[in-house]
């Protein structure tokens, strides 16, 4: 990696709290997240659940404000969502009130900066990229689980955003349509050139598809440490079979594992 | 790889709908059929027992007598005069509502601060029996057919400001969180979230409001009124003319069941994208 280019994502010691009204306190949810991710380049988050990935996404996203650092996005800092950024969110995020191509269209109906035709043009080039053809005028309640999850792509890919966020895409899959959707995915986002950011809470899927595993800690959240990924960029599934796959794996879980102590014991306060 | 999804849960879905084959023309109408005969066998003993003279046709009636009483009405013309009072009525009160309920209710539901200023009101409203504020409405527009227009307005509002604002009000965030996340104004986020997501609440306020609506004629037009169906059923009753009376029944009863059947087409057209819809 090219420590000297502007990278596209850049979280500086960014910090987030809520105020949780059940709880009458404070809750520190980020607590210094540092992160780069460069142009062309999938980065995954995964973490201890609960620890804020979520939070982290929707923040480098817009939808959530937080309380110290900064966010960047091409050097320029993020106070709200903008066409720079898309989110694929989890099943059943799509409208369900509209047809596929109005689904697929929404983000550039919404901008108004290209003509009915383009737009329209432009969603039919896109459910044919994620494998749709023939589905445009279907109503997602007519789709798979992962079909759907194809439109939800396709919809975030539209605006042709630079930064594409997926927000654990694949969760509500069964396991084969979900290492489908992975090889998938990849294509997808090898043709299409995108950058990507993406939660997991699947160590495999984050190491198959990322060039880079960041590993959160437990809750308050900060970058553990970022595991770089030496597969081969290409990859098949048949990588997960591979020596050092599983050794990338056992790592991966061994760090996530002592999050998850270290999580219990501060939530217990010390207890555990 | 070639793309070969799990599209075939779709497909499926449209051949295995309705007739499965082999069942009969009997199994696959069997409610309709059974309706039929209960009206059919209920109508045929009615005149039965006013021709055995088991019963007073001066307060029964009978299907014959209302047949024919409802025919020289229409031959006449006698009838038309009431019929298009009541309809203006109607038409004018129930699209007052509907102009001003479903507006209404979609900023109360958008704005929390509207609704907490309006609410005690509209709920007090819809609480309270609309017909007992006919004495008022009288003192104010008098018997003309503005105090119809007036009372059916009120009939049939509230319930649509009701189902309207419930319908804003329980959008799933998570479409919201989406419509932000995609850049979408408040007015974009109304378009194409709260709108369409509201619709199937708007249209069973227009159908409650339907039913209010309805009363509200009848009642209205009873309490003090020189023309309309409810007048018309209101003198006939008072003159000991049932057959009239029933035909009175039977138009009221009609309009409202032909209403009903227009928003449930309504309903199907706008309910396609449901999982759950039947059109």
């Amino acid at each position: 990696m090219d420590a000297t280019r502007q990278p596209k994502l850049e979280a500086k010691s960014v910090k987030l709290a809520f105020y949780n009204e059940r709880m009458k306190r404070r809750l520190q949810v980020l607590d210094g997240i540092d992160l780069k991710v460069f142009e062309g380049e999938l980065v995954a988050i995964v973490g201890p659940s609960g620890c804020g990935k979520s939070t982290f996404l929707n923040a480098v996203d817009g939808l959530s404000k937080i309380n110290g650092g900064e966010i960047r996005v091409d050097g320029k800092l993020v106070t709200a969502p903008g066409p720079d950024r898309a989110m694929v969110f989890q099943q059943d995020s799509l409208f369900p009130w509209y047809t596929v191509t109005r689904n697929v269209t929404y983000g550039l109906e919404l901008q108004n900066r290209l003509s009915k035709d383009e737009i329209l043009d432009r969603a039919d080039a896109l459910i044919d990229l994620v494998g749709l053809e023939g589905f445009a005028e279907h109503y997602p309640h007519e789709l798979s689980g992962g079909m759907r999850q194809r439109v939800n792509i396709a919809r975030a890919l539209a605006p042709d955003p630079q930064l594409l966020l997926l927000d654990e895409p694949f969760a509500a899959l069964d396991a084969q349509t979900r290492e489908f959707m992975q090889v998938e995915l990849m294509k997808i986002l090898s043709r299409a050139r995108k950058t990507a950011l993406f939660i997991t809470h699947q160590i495999d899927e984050a190491i198959f598809l990322a060039d880079r595993v960041a590993v959160f800690s437990a809750r308050p959240a900060r970058v553990r440490e970022i595991v770089t990924v030496d597969l081969p960029a290409q990859r098949t599934l048949d990588v997960k079979l591979q020596p050092r796959f599983r050794e990338l794996f056992s790592h991966v879980w061994r760090l996530i594992q002592e999050e998850s102590r270290t999580g219990l014991a501060l939530n217990n306060g010390g207890a555990a | 790889m070639s793309v070969a999804p799990a599209e075939d849960r779709a497909a499926t879905r449209e051949d295995a709908a309705d007739t499965p084959p082999g069942r009969s023309f009997w199994k696959r109408n069997e409610n309709l059929i059974l309706g039929l005969a209960s009206v059919i066998a209920f109508l045929a003993f009615w005149e039965f027992a006013v021709r055995a003279g088991w019963v007073n046709p001066l307060f029964t009636s009978s299907p014959s007598r209302i047949l024919a009483t409802g025919y020289e009405m229409f031959a006449d013309g006698s009838i038309y005069p009431d019929l298009w009072v009541s309809t203006q009525e109607f038409v004018f009160g129930y699209g007052l509502a509907v102009i001003i309920g479903v507006p209404l209710g979609i900023l109360m539901g958008w704005y929390t601060r509207l609704n907490a200023l309006l609410d005690p009101f509209v709920n007090a409203l819809y609480a309270t029996p609309r017909i007992a504020l006919m004495p008022l409405v009288i003192i104010w527009f008098g018997i003309d057919m503005s105090a119809k227009v007036a009372i059916i307005f009120l009939a049939t509002v509230f319930p649509i400001i009701i189902s309207t604002m419930t319908g804003v009000r329980t959008m799933e965030r998570d479409y919201v969180r989406v419509a932000r996340s995609f850049g979408a104004s408040d007015r974009q986020l109304f378009a194409t979230v709260a709108l369409p997501s509201s619709i199937p609440h708007i249209l069973t306020g227009l159908r409650l409001g339907l039913g209010h609506a309805l009363i509200g004629i009848v009642v209205g037009e009873m309490y003090g009124a020189s023309a309309g169906i409810g007048y018309m059923m209101q003198t006939a009753g008072a003159t000991f003319q049932t057959d009239k009376v029933m035909v009175g029944i039977i138009i009221i009863a009609g309009a409202g069941m032909a209403l009903t059947q227009v928003l449930k087409m309504i309903e199907a057209r706008f309910d396609i994208w449901r999982p759950d819809h039947h059109a």
